[in-house]
């Protein structure tokens, strides 16, 4: 119906700057035809993306013999999982944090630097590859400097007399994830709140000048509020991402399930872990619920933020 | 600017502290490949060409292949499905843009962790059609890929009139095939290229759905790999981070000369 008054409209406008006659194209057939021209895409989209979020939100709703049950769910508030999604919580928000303040101070840092330079090119390219490629490979570097056989490890053990294991090995653990995480979220703030910064317009300086400010009181007065948003905006994302992500810690912790993306590895490849059947569609239900708000809120923020921006 | 930039100390104590601890994990694994006994050697990667070693990385070069195969079907499915929809969308439902992009941009809300549980039953099935080799997942990493390729491909067609230039292609007589590959597809290949390297990329450093959908591709190749052989993994690992650099400067290279067209 819609599409249909704006076909009929732009063949109006279009008739009225053409005369020659054949010019518009049998909208009424096109139209059909481009609806047809969306069909492809639309079965992919909903072959390989609605249908697997939807089993994997869906497949937590039934027990083994796919009678519909809500007593999976109670599986959320067994101690064990709850720890589990507390821990991640934990690791998310210390990661998003770290690698907020740092990502917002290495986008100030390069403020001054023209966009397309050497220096802001190399950084945008280093930001992308660690932010969005590293995975696994962040595992691996991270254990051959600090693992037990590190090169930093060893080189403090013979050099400096300490040994960080002391305690014993904690990067296996979840305190070995932190590191690692901070190395991808950094990068990831610098692409996010990068556009924000170079947002703010010189004239916003000059005016605070004029009106007898300091390069402290812009900051303060001007700067951050305007920041603010996409700061907090970039806390988020930074959560929702390390919340979700599963290549770095499986390539660093082989045994146990520490946060929720191990848990649900964990579910999927031994039938029944807890005794409890279809866990794995219950933890994807509670990840995709907790990520699922965050990025709401994230969206909302960023919509404020985006009015400094244009 | 230059009155928002920070002083010259305050720029060099954050970049110099910052690329310190960014280099030093990078550097670290470096010389881990060169460890030899208590020197320093390239023993470890000269064995990478030593014909005796050959089947401790041969998983490598058949995941390397296998991801190489993945990259190529998922440009396809990325230039000749995502790209005609983004066109058609922009040029006949304006009104569907911005449902478009919500769908796009979706992925990046929906961890691939949880993709994986709802593929893991439709893979299955997939299996039984169409067999349980690796490129399979190519369907799966067109979905990966969308936010990706969605930006890198609307930014071109914002910076192009399309509109303007399918009316006057078609006014002078072309069919809608020579619209798209012969006027439509040129002005977009700054996009389409950044879009197919973008999607490169992401396929080459992809782990969570091949490893617990049971695929050997690069990453899960280097994780078997790292178990027998640590060395190997790390210089590999090194060599692609290296190779998605290279290809994100070339990426960033294209939208500079993109949005200068722009400007002019």
């Amino acid at each position: 119906m819609n599409s249909k008054t704006i076909e009929g409209a732009s063949r109006m406008r279009r008739s009225s700057r053409s005369e020659g006659p054949g010019q518009s194209p049998a909208p009424r057939g096109a139209s059909r035809l481009g609806w047809l021209g969306l069909l492809p895409f639309a079965s992919y989209i909903a072959i390989f993306l609605a249908l697997p979020t939807i089993l994997a939100v869906s497949s937590g709703l039934f027990d083994g013999d796919g009678v519909f049950t809500l007593d999976n769910f109670m599986v959320l508030v067994n101690p064990v999982i709850l720890r589990t999604f507390l821990d991640s919580a934990w690791l998310s928000l210390l990661t998003a944090a770290i690698g907020a303040v740092t990502g917002a101070l290495v986008c100030y840092a390069m403020l001054g630097l023209r966009e397309g330079g050497p220096i802001r090119s190399a950084v945008d390219a280093a930001s992308g590859v660690l932010a969005q490629f590293g995975g696994v490979m962040l595992a691996f570097a991270f254990i051959a400097t600090i693992g037990q056989q590190g090169v930093v490890t060893l080189f403090l053990k013979d050099h400096a007399g300490v040994n960080i294991f002391e305690n014993g090995v904690w990067l296996y653990e979840l305190p070995g994830l932190i590191l690692p995480y901070v190395f991808f979220q950094v990068p990831l703030m610098v692409i996010t709140f990068m556009p924000a910064l170079t947002a703010l317009r010189p004239q916003w300086v000059e005016a605070n000048l004029a009106l007898g400010g300091d390069r402290m009181s812009f900051w303060t007065r001007v700067g951050m509020p305007i920041l603010a948003p996409s700061f907090f905006a970039g806390v988020l994302l930074l959560f929702a991402n390390a919340f979700s992500s599963y290549a770095t810690a499986a390539a660093l912790v082989s045994q146990g399930s520490q946060i929720v993306p191990l848990q649900i590895r964990a579910a999927l490849t031994s039938e029944t872990v807890l005794g409890r059947e279809n866990l794995a569609g219950v933890l994807a239900f509670g990840m995709i619920l907790v990520v699922g708000i965050v990025m709401a809120a994230y969206s909302l923020i960023q919509r404020r933020a985006a009015r400094w921006q244009s | 600017m230059k009155l928002l930039a920070p002083g010259r100390t305050a720029k060099w104590v954050i970049g110099s502290l910052v690329l310190l601890g960014f280099a030093l994990p990078l550097v670290s694994t470096f010389l881990y490949t060169l460890r030899d006994g208590d020197g320093l050697s390239g023993v470890h990667w000269a064995a990478l060409f030593d014909a005796d070693q050959a089947a401790i990385f041969g998983p490598i070069w058949t995941g390397l292949g296998n991801s190489l195969v993945l990259a190529a079907l998922t440009v396809t499915i990325v230039v000749l499905l995502l790209a005609p929809t983004m066109i058609l969308v922009n040029l006949r439902f304006p009104s569907l843009k911005s449902a478009f992009e919500f769908l796009a941009l979706l992925p990046i809300s929906i961890p691939a962790i949880v993709l994986v549980v709802g593929l893991t039953p439709i893979y299955r099935q997939i299996g039984r059609a169409l067999g349980t080799g690796a490129w399979t997942l190519a369907f799966a990493y067109g979905i990966t890929v969308l936010p990706f390729a969605f930006r890198a491909i609307q930014a071109s067609i914002d910076s192009v009139d399309i509109k303007t230039l399918t009316e006057a292609a078609r006014s002078l007589g072309s069919g809608w095939p020579s619209v798209l590959f012969r006027v439509l597809a040129p002005n977009l290949r700054a996009g389409l290229l950044a879009a197919s390297l973008i999607s490169v990329a992401v396929v080459l450093g992809e782990f969570t759905i091949a490893s617990l959908l049971n695929r050997l591709v690069l990453q899960t190749a280097l994780v078997a790999v790292n178990r027998i052989d640590a060395y190997a993994a790390s210089i590999f690992t090194l060599m692609a981070l290296a190779f998605a650099f290279v290809m994100l400067i070339i990426i960033g290279r294209l939208g500079r000369a993109g949005s200068g067209r722009r400007q002019q």
